[in-house]
């Protein structure tokens, strides 16, 4: 039996008859149109699908379409304003932090969500706040250069200097 | 004289506006209209028969279009996958893959149906209806045992499961005479999964009334693709258009082949008479997509006491999967590699490819260069423990030093500087306060290392001579370069870009060649209908060296001919005509130019030279008169935590050369991620099998430990500049030297950390709980010397 | 993958969650965070017929304090308690280990309802609520954390009870909980987790055999005056983890000793 859902994607409303098994990234790229969230995995590891709900980044990938009724999403198609890239965009692309793309649109939306929460991250708290990101190409390194790039743009204007970034291991 | 100035720029990628804004186009994001879904049947065994299938309750189910099985498939492909030579020309036993299993099965994933539905969710329904009786088969999951004489066979009926066994050189006892110590060890490629971010997807479309085929693919080589499942699939190439994506979101050697999914979705395309797409998942792509290493070395080197290399013998064993993959045979090149940098008196290697009943082996980013430092920057440290020296001096010693070089196998190395990049490498580790906080640190009990990795590689793929016996066809690189009326510039070019940022690097190679503006240069790959009639291909680290000049090439034809009619327009000899920053003008008059958009404007009008026709393009392929040979030093500082296992890497230096550089942005990127690609080999990735049930232990990314931005040390990357003479831009390849240098450098590392407890070798990956057993067996074993001691 | 086929309804009361699972049978699923549930259906390892969708229930996400206890709410997101400032004054770990769970997009989603019920070896909030004496309080009664955790995903709720919350001792003395893992967003291989409290030490662990671990020999000997090396050799006693891809069991039981050790050795 399908179920009506009604959101708000990118400022623009919709409201559609889905089946309750449609994953939300499936309804974002193949009934909306959408095909700018990815999909890499199939267990909720790599966050190519993130996009952020009501501000918050969630992986699209791991909720049904029906979940999302009444709620305000933004995917990466979202993130320009009249036609000016958002400050993360212009980053990534300043810094060559994607070299295929694939898992670029997640990255952006999971540092926007990032930046929200911490507009003046130190090196470590970017990698922390982007664990949930996968990359194959870019070994991360301009990843962050991104992030921290797209931090000062924002206006994180007591930027924290860079400290070199301490790998977690189990002690 | 042009003057450069987009060669070397660190300028940011065309590429990208529409990447970060999610309008990229990967194969998932295409439509056709009427289009059906299809969702493959796999077998859940890694051996068995197939005694029947039932599709019957799959037909009926919702939405289902039809269910195809070997009996709908057979009569409309010829052949099987293609397996090519490589580097290993004569092969005992190449079982034929027809691209869907018929009555038996020899890896877990291989197809046996396919389901076509009107939407996915019902294809991936009805395929969990269709049954299939399996009778399981012994499955044949250990090389070594599978080696064995009397072992059940990979495929019924086979002679045995070798695939190969060829001595490249023989073993000599004469080689070894010279030695005054003589190091065995064994060392581990484990398999890996490439884990392109975007896994495989196709779609097909299959005009019956005019017999075109569209497949749109997620590919490195779109050529091929066409050749080979074009032609299998009764169709000529000129009947065929493959495109790669249009987008492809990475592939690091996992998309270098035609793939079974790809006949499949060709015929089914033609047999529904539907577009037909079919995306993988990733664990279906764990199983469906080529898998990379697997591979066991014996090595045995022989050296003197003051340090001088004498002999190495090198044995290879490739665990070649269910069916031989379709570059299986080329990782044996670690065979040709495996003297590295140095200089030996002699080399014995023989390679041996082992069938199993497991996804195929075939190229991973490196594709035997990797296992080739490896074993070598292993063999040189296991030396230099045993006589007793820094291992930097021991490199230092043995290096080669005069170029060319010729190496034991004949191969020629173009260029090198190898004590360059490792002194530049040990300056930015501070190499000699290193080994001091080490000592320190040991007497504080705490464990720190330094491994190196001075390595060499070969790529640029290659002279005709090498390539077209190893591969079918030479593997040149094709390109076209067009001046439109306007003064615009289309560029093709053979190669393809999944990452490798060529749309903008290959545009800057052409900005300075034509002296044209480079926003009026249109870069064009991965349609087989544009462009020349054939192309080759990314991989192998080829794209530059080779589609590069050849783009070079058609440039230099178009600035040829264009510089004969400016002549005639300027009414001057062509020897008195000087072409410079895209003008031509009369030698000793600058004023008096013309500007090349104004020569391809006049290309297509009247008034040209006798004999010459109108336009202004030209088409080329470029032989390359060698392979290139990029080289580097790397330099791993790591701390063991001697109580867990646990690797904590503390920084991570690499100081590479790959000749001339097109845009040193690019070139960091690549560094970057393969040198993370390798770290991933050495400390985290695993494919895992059980023997027993032949199940693939490690069936989704849960368990298969593809490393996040936090397991990562810092990247301190340097270059040193030594210009290839093998071409005219002096450019080698740079896209997998990451990845062939960095798992010897994470691995003598902590060798060197765990050398108080004796010891000498750790395998591949370096996991806590192996390094924890190693260090406790060590500590064991030193015990119970003392204890015999006393 | 695409999850199999299943009938979907949002409960807006507790009451109206119960009657929904009554009427859908066994076969229902509770849905919160779905971060353990929408894995395992997308690779139809569970295929549920129905999904009771209970993110919409008002008052299941509240913090409080009574008395000497901290309430928490079913459905408070794994964000909400890291972030929350009652948790971390009142007891400090439990906001530290929400932190570790997976990542900020699952810890925008993951519910401690949903972590509980759903009791894997590898959860890290069991090993808090069965080391602190916590309470699980459902829409039917109130279970005692050490009678929760039967056995792998085995708790004794039944098919129509749902978690409403989860009550925890206060305790904001010192505390560490260690995590090992080889990636940050991983499971744990081996989690230890000290508590100081009443004057003594609360020890626990994770993913050392089917359920949470209290290690009460090494609660004991610290209690007797051993030294931290001492008292985590206990830390194994009576331990028998099965191995797996990560550890072997007699890995598992020795970062059990080492981990216990330095929990303790580094508790602030």
């Amino acid at each position: 039996m399908k179920h009506k859902v009604a959101t708000t994607v990118n400022g623009s409303k919709h409201e559609h008859e889905v089946e309750p098994r449609l994953l939300l990234v499936h309804y974002l790229r193949d009934v909306l149109g959408l095909t700018g969230t990815h999909i890499g995995c199939d267990t909720s590891q790599c966050g190519a699908c993130t996009i952020l709900v009501d501000g918050k980044a969630v992986k699209s990938c791991t909720m049904f379409a029906v979940q999302a009724e009444g709620r305000s999403l933004t995917t990466i198609e979202g993130m320009a304003k009249d036609g000016e890239l958002h400050p993360l965009q212009q980053a990534f692309w300043d810094e060559h932090g994607l070299q295929c793309g694939y898992c670029t649109p997640g990255f952006i939306m999971a540092a926007a969500y990032l930046l929200d929460q911490n507009p003046n991250p130190t090196e470590d708290e970017i990698r922390r706040g982007l664990e949930g990101n996968l990359c194959r190409c870019t070994g991360y390194v301009n990843i962050v250069k991104s992030v921290q790039a797209a931090a000062k743009t924002m206006g994180g204007a007591h930027a924290k200097p860079a400290e070199s970034q301490s790998a977690v291991r189990g002690s | 004289m042009a003057v450069t100035t987009m060669i070397g720029a660190r300028i940011h990628r065309r590429e990208d506006p529409r990447l970060v804004s999610g309008h990229g186009r990967f194969i998932d994001d295409m439509t056709r209209p009427h289009m059906a879904f299809m969702t493959v049947v796999r077998s859940p065994y890694a051996h068995a028969k197939i005694r029947s299938i039932d599709a019957s309750e799959a037909k009926k189910a919702p939405g289902v279009h039809a269910v195809y099985t070997y009996a709908d498939f057979k009569d409309h492909i010829t052949g099987g996958v293609p397996v090519t030579a490589a580097f290993v020309a004569e092969k005992k036993y190449v079982p034929n893959q027809f691209p869907i299993a018929h009555d038996e099965v020899v890896y877990q994933g291989e197809p046996v149906a396919v389901v076509l539905a009107n939407e996915s969710g019902q294809a991936a329904d009805a395929a969990l209806l269709v049954k299939v009786d399996y009778e399981p088969l012994a499955a044949v999951m250990d090389i070594e045992k599978a080696m064995e004489k009397g072992s059940p066979t990979v495929h019924l009926g086979a002679p045995d499961n070798i695939g190969w066994d060829l001595t490249y050189s023989p073993d000599s006892p004469e080689a070894f005479k010279e030695a005054e110590v003589v190091v065995k060890e064994r060392i581990l490629q484990q398999r890996l999964f490439p884990i392109a971010m975007e896994g495989r997807g196709v779609v097909a479309e299959y005009d019956g009334y005019d017999k075109h085929l569209t497949l749109w693919t997620s590919t490195q080589i779109p050529h091929f693709v066409r050749l080979f499942v074009g032609t299998a699939c009764g169709l000529a190439e000129s009947q065929v258009r493959v495109i790669a994506g249009p987008d492809v979101g990475g592939g690091f050697g996992s998309k270098i082949r035609p793939y079974v999914e790809e006949y499949l979705a060709v015929i089914a395309s033609k047999l529904s008479s539907r577009p037909v797409k079919w995306i993988e998942g990733r664990s279906e792509n764990l199983v469906a997509t080529t898998h990379g290493r697997g591979q066991i070395f014996d090595i045995e080197v022989g050296a003197k006491k003051d340090g001088t290399l004498v002999a190495l013998k090198v044995t290879q064993y490739i665990d070649l999967g269910g069916y031989q993959g379709v570059f299986g045979a080329f990782q044996a090149v670690a065979c040709l590699l495996s003297g590295g940098a140095y200089r030996w008196k002699h080399i014995a290697a023989r390679t041996v490819g082992v069938l199993t009943n497991k996804t195929s082996t075939d190229p991973y980013r490196g594709a035997g260069r990797p296992e080739a430092t490896h074993l070598v920057e292993r063999a040189i440290d296991l030396v230099a423990r045993e006589v007793g020296m820094d291992p930097v001096e021991l490199r230092r010693k043995n290096f080669a030093t005069e170029f060319p070089f010729t190496n034991n196998f004949g191969l020629v190395y173009d260029s090198g500087n190898y004590g360059g990049t490792l002194d530049k490498a040990l300056e930015l580790a501070n190499y000699k306060d290193l080994r001091r906080e080490q000592e320190a640190l040991r007497k504080q009990g705490r464990y720190l290392g330094i491994g190196l990795s001075t390595w060499i590689e070969i790529c640029g793929l290659g002279p005709s001579a090498a390539t077209a016996p190893a591969a079918g066809v030479a593997l040149v690189e094709s390109s076209q370069v067009r001046i439109h009326p306007t003064g615009g510039v289309s560029v093709y070019v053979g190669t393809h870009s999944h990452g490798q940022s060529h749309d903008t690097t290959f545009a800057q190679i052409v900005a300075d060649t034509l002296g044209v503006p480079y926003d009026s240069i249109e870069m064009h790959h991965g349609d087989t209908a544009e462009g020349p009639a054939m192309g080759y291909g990314t991989y192998g680290s080829r794209s530059l060296a080779v589609g590069g000049m050849s783009i070079r090439m058609s440039c230099l034809k178009v600035v040829d001919k264009a510089k004969k009619l400016a002549a005639h327009i300027l009414e001057a000899d062509e020897a008195d005509v000087v072409f410079d920053q895209g003008r031509f003008h009369v030698k000793g008059s600058p004023e008096k130019a013309k500007a090349l958009g104004e020569i391809a404007f006049a290309s297509y009008g009247a008034g040209l030279p006798e004999g010459m026709e109108q336009g202004l393009e030209a088409v080329s392929y470029f032989d390359p008169p060698n392979f290139t040979w990029p080289f580097g030093a790397h330099i791993c500082v790591v701390e063991v935590d001697p109580e867990t296992g646990a690797v904590d890497m503390r920084k991570y230096i690499a100081v590479d050369d790959c000749g001339n550089v097109i845009n040193p942005m690019v070139v960091e990127g690549q560094l970057h991620g393969g040198i993370v690609q390798g770290i991933a080999q050495a400390l985290f990735e695993e494919v895992v099998y059980d023997d027993e049930s032949g199940q693939l232990r490690t069936g989704t990314l849960t368990d298969y430990l593809v490393p996040t931005a936090n397991e990562i040390p810092e990247l301190v990357l340097a270059s040193t500049v030594t210009p290839s003479p093998s071409n005219a831009l002096g450019v080698k390849g740079i896209g997998e030297a990451g990845t062939i240098a960095s798992s010897a450098a994470v691995i003598n590392a902590i060798c060197d950390a765990l050398a108080p407890f004796g010891i000498k070798h750790v395998d591949m990956p370096a996991s806590p709980d192996r390094l924890w057993k190693q260090i406790q067996q060590a500590r064991e074993h030193s015990n119970g010397e003392r204890g015999a001691r006393k | 993958m695409i999850p199999a086929a299943f009938e979907y309804a949002r409960a807006s009361s507790v009451e109206e969650a119960a009657k929904l699972l009554n009427k859908f049978g066994e076969d229902a699923k509770v849905l919160a965070g779905g971060h353990s549930l929408i894995p395992l259906m997308r690779l139809r390892l569970a295929q549920p017929k129905a999904l009771v969708d209970i993110n919409g229930i008002k008052g299941l996400d509240q913090i409080k304090e009574q008395g000497s206890k901290l309430h928490i709410g079913a459905l408070t997101r794994h964000v909400a308690i890291q972030n929350s400032a009652v948790v971390k004054d009142k007891l400090p770990i439990l906001a530290e280990v929400a932190g570790e769970v997976g990542d900020n997009q699952v810890r925008n989603m993951g519910t401690i309802g949903g972590v509980v019920a759903h009791a894997d070896a590898a959860g890290d909030y069991p090993t808090i609520a069965l080391m602190l004496d916590a309470e699980i309080v459902t829409n039917k009664r109130t279970i005692a954390a050490k009678d929760f955790f039967k056995d792998l995903f085995t708790t004794p709720l039944a098919a129509d009870e749902i978690v409403t919350e989860v009550v925890f001792p206060v305790a904001n003395g010192p505390h560490k909980y260690i995590k090992f893992r080889r990636r940050l967003f991983d499971w744990a291989i081996v989690g230890a987790a000290a508590q100081k409290m009443n004057g003594g030490w609360r020890i626990g662990l994770t993913n050392v055999g089917p359920i949470p671990v209290r290690a009460k020999a090494v609660e004991d000997a610290l209690h007797k005056g051993a030294k931290p090396e001492e008292a985590a050799q206990h830390a194994s006693d009576g331990l028998n983890p099965s191995g797996d891809l990560r550890a072997s069991p007699e890995y598992k039981k020795h970062l059990a000793r080492v981990l216990v050790k330095r929990a303790i050795e580094q508790a602030q």
